[in-house]
């Protein structure tokens, strides 16, 4: 064994590899609970690919054929409905995982100098994601698929000038059609999974080169022995990837509660409308996204149409997703984790979190008055949040953060 | 060959030129795929007019067509119906149809339709695309005492009148399209081709 090792050495850097990435990769000994999120979303990933493949041998992407294709997968094939599920399941899964990830970074400010580029590949990650979901959303050929892709693609149509066309290109036709179903299957089974598959790998190769952050927000890098290993810093395996391990198996003992108990969630991870075929004549009664994208369809429908364009609305929710990116230059405090933040901050982020949750509520129910007002509210804070976080953030009372990590 | 200094800006030149031709081909090899999305001869001739048959349709009464993929109605407006038409014009966002790109010039009247009765129009909410409800029932308990029959948007809730026009502080900023159409004879329309200017 040892000498095939050596010949694949010097052929190939294998040990070098899994020296640098994992047994000498030194991660800070004090992570807790919310570090479980990262390793968590490349197990979804895996099931979502593993579990693709395997649809793809089954699924049919013609609007003639697609949604009996899917219900034949449900009933027919061997374990068919155990690898649909794991799939529809895995989506909304993913987007959890991801949500908390993200979360984690606000709060002991992981996307702060030196580690801005995770943060943007990560934001980049988010951003392919929420394609993926939407183009895969399509395929099943339902109501709701086809309805929402119809919302969805329209909301390019209201780009000024080219927004008609822009629309009719990703289409392919003058509606969501068979042609928009072929493409939507492309990007979603092929295109994206590649660009998803590359982000993912430069989000890990930049982490690993500048190391994680940690609840504490101090860089263990600057503490380290004789040998150059920072003193806060435990290698990653065995002792991270033992812990990970702990972590995927209390994510399974849910995620396979879910998929064999409860795999629609009450209509929020499989809608209820989706079961019915897509008909292009009649829109259902009441269209709501699926949950992962209600926080940004609320935003939408707050803002009112203005100069006889819904345009502002489609801008509001564009710059929701985007203004992520620029969280790195926002934050100006002289701190990165929340333990030594003020209470401006912790404010700004509860009230944050309670927007957005708010938000993904409100999209969900059907818009009266009352809501649309409400979610009007949540919207300025949500912009608020990022827009004066320059000046909450400086202008914060701060603790001194500690030399080393305060691991107990 | 004694002399081997390297002439640098000769070298820059070259890099910027032969960068900027490979992006000018790699760009061109783009613009293939890029038309390949378009919409394919196919999709162009299913855009074909459609003939409908007004004979059949009772007063008060819609008709759903397909053209283009996008769903047309045609309704059979009864005389109570166009009498209520011009009652509400201070409570709509365009009552006097003066945005042209929402219908062609012969049905920028009043009635938006070329004979008052008989009223064709796109059923997508010029919102998001969604498809409105017919509710000709005037006075709905659900939507006020004043409704004066139309359509109801179910995604975000807009609302048009009998004329599809749109009422102020829906989330749709126009009224919906009226698509080009002519009469053939008294009773068949041909949806999809204008009317030789009157």
């Amino acid at each position: 064994m040892q000498r095939l090792l050596e010949w694949i050495d010097a052929r190939f850097p294998l040990s070098a590899t899994w020296k640098a990435h994992l047994s000498e990769y030194y991660a800070p000994k004090n992570f807790n609970f919310w570090y479980y999120f990262g390793s968590l979303a490349l197990l979804v990933l895996v099931i979502q690919i593993v579990t693709g493949i395997f649809l793809t041998m089954h699924y049919k992407p013609d609007a003639n054929h697609a949604f009996a294709s899917v219900e034949y997968i449900m009933r027919d094939v061997p374990y068919g409905w155990l690898i649909r599920y794991a799939h529809s399941t895995g989506a909304s899964a993913f987007f959890i995982v991801v949500y908390l990830h993200m979360f984690r970074a606000l709060l002991y400010g992981s996307h702060r100098k030196p580690r801005e580029l995770i943060w943007i590949f990560g934001v980049l990650i988010y951003l392919a994601l929420m394609a993926e979901a939407f183009f895969g959303y399509l395929l099943p050929w339902g109501q709701m698929s086809y309805w929402g892709a119809q919302v969805i693609v329209n909301l390019f149509a209201a780009i000024p000038i080219i927004g008609e066309d822009l629309s009719i290109w990703i289409r392919g036709d003058y509606v969501v059609s068979d042609a928009t179903l072929n493409r939507f299957f492309a990007f979603h089974v092929i295109a994206l999974p590649l660009v998803l598959l590359g982000l993912v790998a430069a989000h890990i190769v930049a982490l690993h080169e500048v190391g994680s952050n940690n609840p504490d927000g101090v860089e263990i890098k600057k503490k380290k022995d004789g040998q150059g290993r920072p003193l806060d810093g435990i290698p990653f395996h065995p002792y991270y990837t033992v812990k990970d391990i702990l972590g995927v198996v209390v994510f399974l003992i849910v995620f396979t509660a879910i998929l064999f108990f409860a795999p629609e969630m009450g209509g929020y991870f499989l809608e209820a409308n989706n079961f019915i075929p897509a008909d292009p004549l009649k829109t259902p009664e009441h269209i709501a996204p699926v949950w992962y994208f209600t926080p940004y369809y609320a935003i939408l429908r707050a803002v009112p149409p203005m100069f006889g364009s819904q345009f502002p609305g489609v801008l509001a929710m564009g710059v929701a997703v985007l203004i992520f990116f620029f969280l790195p230059w926002l934050d100006r405090s002289p701190v990165k984790s929340i333990r030594y933040r003020g209470p401006k901050y912790k404010i700004a982020l509860t009230l944050f979190v309670i927007a957005f949750i708010g938000l993904g509520i409100l999209g969900i129910l059907p818009a009266t008055s009352l809501y649309t007002w409400i979610a009007r509210v949540l919207t300025v804070i949500y912009f608020a949040f990022f827009l004066l976080m320059p000046w909450y953030t400086r202008y914060d009372s701060h603790k001194p953060e500690p030399e080393r990590v305060t691991a107990k | 060959m004694s002399d081997m200094a390297v002439d640098n800006s000769k070298r820059r030149f070259l890099v910027a030129v032969s960068s900027t031709l490979g992006g000018v081909a790699a760009v061109g090899a783009a613009l293939p795929f890029v038309f390949s999305m378009s919409p394919s001869a196919r999709a162009l001739a299913a855009g074909a007019p459609i003939e409908v048959d007004l004979s059949k349709i009772e007063p008060g009464m819609k008709v759903d067509v397909e053209w283009r993929g996008k769903p047309v109605w045609v309704v059979h407006r009864t005389p109570e119906m166009l009498a209520l038409l011009p009652k509400h014009d201070d409570k709509l966002t365009d009552p006097k149809s003066e945005n042209a790109a929402q219908q062609p010039k012969y049905c920028q009247n009043p009635t938006r339709s070329i004979k008052p009765e008989y009223f064709v129009v796109i059923g997508i909410c010029t919102h998001l695309g969604c498809s409105p409800t017919y509710r000709a029932d005037i006075g709905a308990a659900d939507l006020g005492a004043d409704w004066p029959g139309g359509w109801f948007c179910p995604c975000h809730g807009s609302r048009f009148d009998m004329a599809a026009r749109v009422f102020k502080g829906s989330p749709a900023p126009t009224n919906l399209v009226v698509p080009p159409h002519k009469y053939l004879s008294e009773t068949k329309v041909l949806i999809g081709e204008d009317q030789a200017s009157a």
